[in-house]
């Protein structure tokens, strides 16, 4: 069996952030394993524009925001297995995978990164009835087919769901000369971007309808239309509010879920609500030396923020390593540079690892774990708890709201006790949220039990 | 004088914006929350651009496809333009990020470049194991 | 002379179990299939349930079948190398008022000859499945239902046939039949064809070929059934396959591990005119959950994968009508297989061989190949094995449907072996690839590459399940 410090399952933009920021902080024996035939993930089939802003301060495509990253792996050193697929990893961290040239084989790690991303709901999770015609596509699949193997899905085009990827597929479409009837939503708003609303739909004269949905496809072998009605608050189809649209194309935008079979089948558990990891501040689940980064941990909007996501996971798997091995830190950590990106108060955080390790010895592995809960108006928090003594610095919590608010306030409470109140002109489910708190913050609260974070209205 | 209706698109408000214009001037701006409101409504509505992504055909690459943008926006109404002039190009791998794959999109004096790395059939090779940069 | 001694119209399930058992005799047999593959039809859309044989009534044909069938499908599924498990079945009964109905259903089932019957109480049936319902009273409990796979069942009985001679004509519909002093002439819109004998194993379209040549009418009425299927995650859910005693809610519904592990749940028992109207409703989906609901506790909906709608061939005798036609010489029906039809089916096949070998002498062939190799599952080897297949042939260590860890090596098997796979449909049913979670989502643009370079096809000429259910429609900018 092989051996390797730290095993990364994906080589997406999770992966790849993941593996740089591990190496950088000093560990050399790393693999990534990709299933696809490239490094990239669904950044290759993302040709559109505005990805890297935070990161890069320039706008990117998904392919050239992905080459950035896959050029910082090369040019660690990281090595990385294509075409190989991870079967099964034990909870002893034994990964087994599986490609054409060594076939079946098994590695042992000391510490995994989950980095598998996400897939899309299809039909059936929204049991739209009807019949079942070649020319129903979740929008990544035909993102796929246009994007990257340049054939076109169909001429007439419907779209359900105005999430990004939806919008951006209705502008793909028209540009490789499709007609995009329509993009229904079931929702009152849209979960995409302004921005995406603005270009990709009214550009292009592509109506949107809030509040609607499919609720009939037609055509026995090719689709030959869909019928579409507007819905009521809990969801329903109003009935009398049905209007036929016929197209050979329905694209569905209808949700992502984190890929997270493997990790159920290791152990890891899962937080029914982002269908994700449950991860502590170091993004480690229940399983020591087991992280979560990226949409395998909860689906992200923007791929700058799993960027930074996955380098702490990265960064937390090496200190994981050089605790559990007990002795060297290792020196290499300068000798790679910087990251690009990687923030000032990123490489203050770097330094203060190891202080935090110490204390982290005296007060006893998690057993002062700070429980973090989502209050009125929040979905879920990521991380669910909180080791002040292991925590950094400063520690980025990452949250969805469940509604659209305007004028609200993002507020945390440490106990019964108000310790932030951030006034938000809007909060929407689309948009991730995030609130930071520091170590200074939490060391003020030993007797601290349960962070609760909330939205307050007026 | 005439007016305009625009949607902000800076952040997920999305102001509702009005804007007075007269002989392509503009007068007046309201709606707006804030400051990127009023620069974003002056450039949409005198020289809307934008970028456009699109694909175009490789030949003897390890792809049959590679992701190309216009380098710098263009203007909005030459967009159609450009992705149908794109129609019949054909690069020839191995292609490079940045590579030009035609210039002058629809005479806006801007060029399409490559947004992915496409390998050319023949340096195809076991890229099973990188233990070292290329 | 005629092109075929015997030809059978229909692969469905029916039709390819007779093909098979006839291709153990010295016959010239052809099957014509309207889609481009087998199990097209009710085959392919069912709830996969091998039945014990409590239902149908004592002395009926549905009966004897039933009890034949479900006796003969543990060596079928063994020749065939097809999924098959007697998981058993139980019968809910929620109240004691239903008790004479529940006993009623013993009696007859024990008359039927079903083996090992037995009433369960509150307590016995709860131990033995937990998330059924706290309101259940009793339950009767036939250890001998199963589960089997239908496509694989209907898909398996094809290949053997195939191998052991029967020739298989697809997208050939039958639009006519013209009665010849002797024999019978299929016009097709491939041609026309003659045979002296003909089985009509159409589905839900046998009264239509039956009444072209018999004076004595029969209505087949397409009764739909609507199902939902759950995430293999949610597999486990029940173990039995668990049914309810009609109650004030009507008919229940089914809840059931399926044969590769999903949990599947229906049939609603819908009317309709259209024989192809095969499409689900919003109506009958919420039948199918708030049924399944009242059967079994704490379903887990969110697992729903997909939804489908099955048409049955139900007869107004209600009533499998598999005989020789008086009026008809020759013409043998295979009619009103509903449930238990898939059950039934090696029953069916036998009987229909039967008749024929008495009514056309027939000798038996020496070289009868009796079993079939199904697809290689790389997943049911040891890990040695495995790695020595891969090392072998690597294309079994490509994964091309990430849900079910499908390889490439199974599509190209499914592609290659007799009656191959054509279609996206052809190689899901044969291989899984693309029944999983993502629901074909990921590995769909894969699999269409593989089909394209086997059968040398540009990827604009695949399709979903033959006809015009083409994948994709042009290429980028290709209307420019």
């Amino acid at each position: 069996m092989e051996n390797y410090d730290i095993v990364i399952i994906g080589g997406g933009p999770a992966g790849l952030a993941a593996a740089a920021s591990a190496r950088r902080n000093g560990i050399e024996k790393i693999v990534i394993l990709e299933r696809d035939k490239e490094l990239g993930g669904i950044l290759n089939q993302c040709i559109h524009n505005g990805f890297g802003l935070h990161t890069f301060k320039e706008e990117l495509t998904g392919p050239e925001y992905a080459g950035r990253f896959i050029e910082q792996v090369r040019e660690l050193g990281i090595e990385y297995r294509l075409n190989t697929m991870v079967m099964e990893i034990s909870p002893q961290k034994v990964v087994t995978a599986m490609n054409r040239e060594e076939g079946l084989f098994e590695i042992q790690a000391k510490a995994v990164i989950l980095a598998m991303g996400c897939r899309e709901r299809p039909r059936g999770a929204l049991n739209i009835p009807g019949y079942r015609p070649a020319g129903i596509f979740s929008a990544g699949t035909a993102q796929r087919l246009v994007n990257m193997e340049g054939y076109l899905p169909g001429r007439e085009v419907v779209i359900l769901g105005s999430g990004d990827i939806g919008l951006i597929m209705a502008r793909r479409m028209t540009l490789e000369g499709a007609k995009v009837k329509v993009v229904a939503e079931l929702m009152p708003y849209s979960g995409g971007l302004k921005r995406n609303i603005v270009q990709c739909l009214d550009d292009y004269g592509i109506p949107l309808k809030l509040s609607h949905t499919v609720v009939d496809i037609q055509g026995k072998d090719r689709l030959t239309g869909v019928t579409l009605a507007e819905v009521d608050e809990k969801g329903k189809p109003v009935p009398g509010t049905e209007e036929f649209y016929s197209c050979d194309t329905l694209l569905l935008s209808v949700g992502l879920i984190p890929e997270n079979e493997l990790s159920g089948g290791m152990g890891v558990e899962l937080n029914p609500v982002t269908s994700g990891p449950r991860v502590n501040e170091s993004l480690e689940t229940n399983i020591e030396g087991v992280f979560a980064c990226g949409n395998v941990l909860h689906v992200h909007d923007l791929v700058d923020f799993v960027s930074e996501e996955a380098a702490s996971a990265g960064k937390n798997a090496a200190s994981y390593i050089q605790r559990t091995d007990g002795s060297e830190l290792s020196e290499r950590t300068d000798t790679y540079g910087e990251a690009p990106g990687t923030s000032t108060d990123e490489k203050e955080r770097q330094g203060e690892g190891i202080s935090g390790e110490k204390s982290m010895a005296q007060s006893g592995r998690r057993n002062r774990a700070v429980r973090l809960t989502a209050g009125d108006g929040v979905r879920y928090t990521v991380p669910e708890t909180i080791c002040a003594s292991r925590m950094d610095d400063r520690l980025t919590v990452r949250f969805r709201v469940g509604n659209v608010y305007k004028n609200c306030y993002v507020s945390v409470y440490f106990d019964e006790d108000r310790v932030l109140r951030r006034k938000r002109p809007v909060a929407a489910p689309g948009e991730m949220e995030e609130i930071a708190l520091t170590k200074e913050q939490l060391m003020r609260f030993p007797e601290l039990e349960t962070i609760t974070v909330k939205i307050e209205e007026e | 004088m005439e007016e305009k209706k625009l949607i902000c698109i800076n952040c997920p408000m999305g102001c509702m914006l009005t804007v007075a214009m007269e002989k392509g001037m503009i007068l007046s701006i309201e709606g707006n929350t804030c400051r990127r409101g009023e620069t974003y409504a002056g450039k949409e509505l005198t020289n809307p651009t934008r970028i456009v992504t699109s694909t175009v055909k490789v030949s003897g690459g390890r792809e049959h496809m590679v992701s190309v943008k216009t380098k710098e926006d263009i203007p909005k109404d030459k967009v159609m333009e450009c992705v149908r002039a794109l129609k019949n190009v054909t690069v020839k791998a191995p292609v490079r990020i940045g590579d030009v794959v035609m210039e002058d999109a629809a005479g806006t004096g801007v060029d399409i470049v490559a947004t992915k790395d496409v390998g050319s059939i023949e340096a195809k090779k076991n890229e099973l194991f990188i233990n070292e940069a290329e | 002379m005629y092109d075929y001694d015997v030809m059978i119209i229909g692969g469905g399930v029916s039709g390819c179990a007779a093909a098979r058992e006839l291709s153990r005799y010295k016959a010239k047999v052809c099957v014509l299939e309207k889609e481009e593959d087998v199990c097209c039809g009710t085959s392919k859309a069912n709830s996969g349930i091998v039945h014990a044989g409590y239902d149908a009534p004592e002395g009926s044909l549905k009966a004897e079948m039933n009890l034949r069938g479900n006796e003969m499908m543990e060596r079928l599924s063994e020749e065939l190398d097809i999924p098959f498990m007697r998981n058993g079945s139980l019968v809910l009964c929620l109240n004691e008022a239903d008790m004479p109905k529940l006993k009623a259903l013993y009696d007859r089932g024990t008359a039927n000859g079903v083996k090992g019957l037995r009433i369960l109480n509150r307590y016995e049936v709860l131990e033995k499945e937990p998330n059924v319902t706290e309101d259940v009273y009793a339950a009767l409990f036939a250890p001998t239902g199963g589960i089997v796979c239908p496509f694989e069942l209907n898909i398996a009985l094809a290949e053997n046939a195939s191998v052991n001679g029967v020739k298989f004509r697809f997208q050939t519909e039958v639009t006519e039949i013209e009665k010849m002093e002797k024999g019978y002439r299929l016009h097709t819109n491939q041609g026309v064809f003659s045979a002296q004998y003909v089985v009509n194993a159409a589905g839900v379209y046998a009264d239509r070929f039956h009444n072209m040549v018999s004076a004595r009418k029969i209505h087949i009425t397409a009764r739909r059934g609507d199902y939902c299927l759950l995430d293999k995650s949610a597999g486990n859910h029940v173990k039995s396959t668990i049914f309810t005693l009609p109650g004030e809610f009507g008919k229940g519904v089914l809840v059931a591990p399926t044969a590769h592990g999903n949990l599947i749940l229906g049939p609603t028992a819908i009317d309709i005119e259209d024989k192809e109207g095969t499409n689900t409703t919003r109506e009958g989906l919420d039948q199918v959950l708030g049924k399944a609901g009242m059967s079994v506790r704490n379903l887990p909906w969110r697992q729903v994968i997909t939804s489908f709608a099955g048409l049955r061939a139900h007869e107004d005798q209600d009533e499998f009508i598999i005989e020789e036609l008086a009026d008809a010489p020759g013409f043998i029906d295979c009619a009103g297989i509903e449930s238990p039809g898939l059950t039934s089916c090696p029953a069916v096949g036998e009987r229909i061989a039967g008749i024929l070998k008495n009514r056309m002498g027939l000798d038996e062939k020496k070289d009868f190949i009796s079993t079939r190799k199904g697809i290689l599952k790389p997943e049911t080897l040891s890990r040695e094995e495995r790695a020595a297949l891969i090392r072998e042939n690597p294309a079994y260590g490509n994964i091309i449907c990430r849900c079910e860890m499908i390889t490439e090596g199974e599509i190209i098997d499914a592609i290659r072996r007799p009656l191959g796979a054509r279609s996206l449909d052809g190689v899901k049913r044969r291989t899984r690839a693309g029944m999983g979670r993502c629901q074909s989502g990921f590995c769909s643009p894969r699999t269409m590459e593989i089909l394209a370079r086997e059968w040398n096809m540009d990827i604009r000429e695949i399709t979903k399940s033959g006809g015009d259910s083409f994948i994709v429609e042009g290429t980028n900018k290709d209307v420019f």
